[in-house]
């Protein structure tokens, strides 16, 4: 039974708008196995999630599921679930409101009546079956979110499905409640369902997983057995990175200033996000965190500003100790930050470039000082040329400039400012390559000029570009630092995955 | 792009277009149909008075309670996305405050009614807080929140004079109500320009504005930096309440006495209307107090011209509802966006044919 397979894709291809966001992948799942999809951000995991489960019209390629005569007609989400694809999604697409049983027999069959007590008892059934903890009654609100989850895939293998999809299952669960996810997982496989996992997280993936497939950037990179492929091989797949190219890079001249005073220190600093950690960056010293999406680099960071609700830790800025539990706190003692998502936190799309590059400078300077029209134009003028912001004049909509631009005028927003300490999250993602290098030099001209800098970046190389010093996180833990002749992409790489490659 | 620029250039009028045309049609159609309707003549008054009057008088002087709640209307809409409902309701309670303290008084003198007025402004802003607290702090849907004070108002409004409708008789109060002796022009329109310029001083010395409108477009990137949301759309009730309790006032002293029960009864479905012809996004976000005001005002030329035609008061609602209608859908995105590509393509005709000429 085990190497029988319940799932063939070939040849998929999913173009967007500009953007080729699937080209010749196959997939393949057999029965009785957890499938990792590995890939980093756009890689194409959840269009091929998408493709698979009717969101997307595929533009080619074929689809064969055990089972089902020919090629599998999948137009819709209904269609998939009917031939046996289920699906349990990151957020938890269950109500809330109704019971457990409900929950698991809601919008199925036929008949509109609903037959409470077989369904109760049906129900029951399964739960105990499956170990899940739960009782078919109870409110769906009342349970964690590890077992409504579970409810979810209890809900999933009730409609006999073949292929059972978790996308990011296990991102909001603690410990503890990953373990009992996982041992459900297990159960399933043992029954025969094949089942894909879609996750961040590599340690949980080398935890419960028989093959991992690979894409970058729309294509397959390739499909692998477990063993076949260790972690610090999978990242550099993942990256598109040859080992041995890496190491062969040679390390650019470096600004490294870790000899000025500590402008900023956290001890055991943690957030409703992220998880205590400690800290530190000198005056004029260019830092990174590092580590795959999900690694808890962004809540990081986050915590430092009072992004997030701040729940401990003691924070001192230049020696003397500080409570910054509120953005507005921290601007206060000299921080500023880019946030990671520009559309969502950064800029305030129907507002002028002006308005929106005097901004945090107008918050500091307080509600009962707003600044004249003549000095904002001022500033907004020195800011639009330094920065070679191109936009149509500085009374247009932030939101009708392109992505570069937007980033430039947050960034002129923070510079503004006179930040002592500057959190740049992902400044160059989503900008064309001129822009990119610009922002890198900005960031050295700054460091140059005494502002201590943390930056933050998917792309390796540009961190190995401007940082002097590299923390690397996993699994929202820091797990480890590199500086000097250690930063290279092999050793990221290696400290990213655990454990020691040769 | 080059719409999107065009757009900014021409932003002076933009947002006020659809209330001037509005004015403007109202305006002809009444010409057409009564050369002299907007004749404004003097007349002595029964004090004495030697005042302004005629339909344009008595429109703007109509629209004052209505013009001062979309001003504030306009601050809570911009900074939460949502309405409050409960406008009409607060003012009855402000007004009841007013006329509690006035009655209390033996001699009604200026101190009197100042203090009248200062108290409800207190209460008034104090149910605003409450508001507010519900829509910041709880973060419980505007309109839902604000139906509370919507359904109880008039009931609290009631038991603070404990009797139907207690009247004021005093000479000071009339004028507040009708006219000042000496001064032309009906004291409530005085009022909502002084209330007018006060929003104004405010936008000029306090960062407000950016602060409301940074809220209103986007929430988390203004919390991020540094802007309180929670307390901008406190502000915002608050501040609301200060307009209540003027139109409160006002109405209490047009009349001589409160009604719980129809004191600015219905209001505050016009005045969010007036937010709406104002051009506003009642999604919140970017906002312009003037449209407003001219909205508040369109509303009340409307019904006065429903008036003049004799149209039965149990049908001007229907009416007015027509027009309404026409107005927000003419504003509406998707006729705007239609109109702007048939401009286009017009220009794009004729940069066409003079290539042709050419």
């Amino acid at each position: 039974m085990p190497n029988e397979t319940v799932l063939t894709m070939r040849g998929i291809c999913k173009q967007f708008p500009g953007v080729r966001a699937l080209h010749n992948v196959d997939f393949s799942l057999r029965k009785g196995e957890i499938h990792a999809l590995m890939g980093e951000n756009g890689a194409g995991k959840s269009t091929l999630i998408k493709v698979l489960t009717g969101v997307y019209g595929k533009d080619a390629g074929s689809i064969h599921l055990d089972g089902v005569e020919g090629e599998a007609n999948i137009h819709s989400p209904q269609d998939a679930q009917n031939i046996g694809i289920a699906t349990v999604y990151q957020e938890i697409t269950l109500c809330p409101n109704l019971t457990v049983a409900e929950n698991m027999y809601i919008g199925r069959g036929a008949s509109f009546l609903v037959r409470r007590k077989e369904y109760e008892k049906k129900a029951g059934q399964i739960l105990e079956n499956l170990g899940i903890p739960a009782r078919p009654r109870q409110q769906l609100a009342s349970c964690s979110l590890a077992v409504q989850q579970m409810v979810a895939i209890a809900r999933a293998v009730d409609m006999q499905c073949k292929v059972l999809i978790l996308d990011e299952p296990t991102s909001s669960l603690d410990d503890k409640e990953v373990q009992m996810l996982f041992s459900l997982m297990r159960d399933l496989k043992a029954r025969g369902v094949g089942i894909i996992f879609v996750t961040h997280f590599l340690e949980q993936v080398y935890e419960v997983c028989d093959r991992i497939t690979v894409l970058r950037n729309g294509e397959l990179v390739g499909a692998y057995r477990i063993e076949e492929l260790p972690q610090v091989q999978l990242v550099a797949k993942m990256m598109g990175k040859d080992l041995d190219e890496l190491n062969s890079m040679n390390a650019f001249e470096r600004w490294n200033r870790t000899d000025g005073p500590v402008v900023y220190e956290a001890r055991q600093l943690s957030s409703s996000e992220s998880r205590p950690f400690d800290f530190q960056i000198h005056r004029g010293e260019v830092n990174g965190f590092t580590g795959l999406l999900g690694s808890g680099r962004s809540e990081s960071v986050r915590a430092i500003f009072g992004a997030d609700h701040v729940t401990g830790g003691q924070v001192k800025v230049d020696g003397k100790p500080v409570r910054i539990t509120r953005p507005i706190e921290a601007m206060k003692h000299g921080i500023g930050y880019l946030p990671e998502d520009r559309k969502r936190d950064g800029i305030i799309a129907d507002l002028s470039v002006r308005e929106n590059i005097i901004l945090a400078l107008q918050v500091m300077k307080g509600f009962f000082r707003p600044l004249s029209r003549a000095e904002a134009e001022k500033f907004a003028d020195e800011y639009i040329q330094a920065l070679n912001i191109k936009t149509a004049s500085k009374d247009t909509p932030i939101g009708s400039l392109s992505g570069g631009n937007q980033q430039k005028v947050i960034l002129a927003r923070w510079l503004l400012t006179h930040p002592d300490y500057l959190i740049l999250d992902e400044p160059t993602r989503g900008i064309d390559v001129g822009t990119k290098l610009e922002i890198q030099k900005l960031v050295l001209k700054l460091a140059e000029d005494n502002v201590s800098i943390t930056f933050i970046s998917s792309e390796i190389e540009e961190m190995l570009r401007t940082c002097s010093r590299l923390i690397v996180m996993r699994d929202r833990n820091i797990v480890g630092e590199l500086t000097g002749d250690d930063l290279t992409q092999t050793r990221v790489m290696q400290t990213i995955a655990g454990g020691e490659a040769s | 792009m080059s719409e999107k620029t065009g757009k900014a250039r021409r932003g002076g009028l933009g947002q006020l277009l659809i209330p001037l045309i509005a004015i403007g049609l109202l305006i002809i159609f009444n010409l057409i149909r009564d050369p002299g309707f907007f004749s404004i003549e003097t007349k002595l008054n029964n004090t004495g008075n030697t005042v302004l009057a005629g339909n344009l008088i008595s429109i703007i002087n109509g629209a004052s309670e209505l013009a001062i709640l979309a001003m504030g209307m306009t601050l809570v809409t911009a900074a939460c996305g949502g309405q409050d409902i409960s406008v009409g309701a607060a003012a009855a309670i402000a007004g009841s405050v007013f006329v509690r303290i006035i009655r209390g008084a033996a001699p009604v003198t200026g101190g009197t009614v100042a203090l009248a007025f200062l108290a409800c402004c207190a209460v008034a802003m104090l149910f605003g807080a409450f508001n507010g607290m519900l829509v910041a702090v709880f973060r419980i849907q505007p309109m839902i929140a604000t139906l509370i004070l919507y359904t109880c108002g008039r009931s609290i409004a009631y038991w603070i004079n404990g009797g139907a409708t207690p009247t004021i008789d005093s000479a000071i109060t009339s004028a507040i109500g009708s006219f000042i002796p000496g001064v032309p022009i009906p004291t409530p329109v005085i009022i909502v320009a002084i209330m007018a310029l006060l929003f104004s001083l405010v936008f000029r010395f306090t960062t407000l504005e950016l602060f409301t409108q940074s809220v209103g477009i986007n929430q988390s990137a203004a919390r991020l930096n540094g802007i309180s949301p929670t307390l901008i759309k406190l502000l915002s009730f608050i501040i609301l309440g200060i307009c209540v309790s003027v139109a409160g006032s006002i109405g209490v002293c047009r009349l001589g006495l409160i009604n719980h029960e129809t004191l600015l009864i219905d209001i505050e479905m016009d005045t969010i209307l007036a937010v709406a012809i104002g051009g506003n996004s009642l999604g919140g976000g970017k906002f312009r107090i003037s449209g407003s005001i001219l909205g508040a005002y369109v509303i009340q030329m409307l019904t006065i011209t429903l008036y003049a035609m004799k149209v039965p008061s149990t049908d001007v609602k229907a009416y007015k509802a027509i027009v309404i209608v026409l107005l927000v859908v003419i504003g509406s995105p998707v006729v705007k966006r239609w109109f702007s590509g048939l401009v286009n393509r017009f220009h794009a005709g004729r940069a066409a044919a003079v290539k042709e000429v050419g």
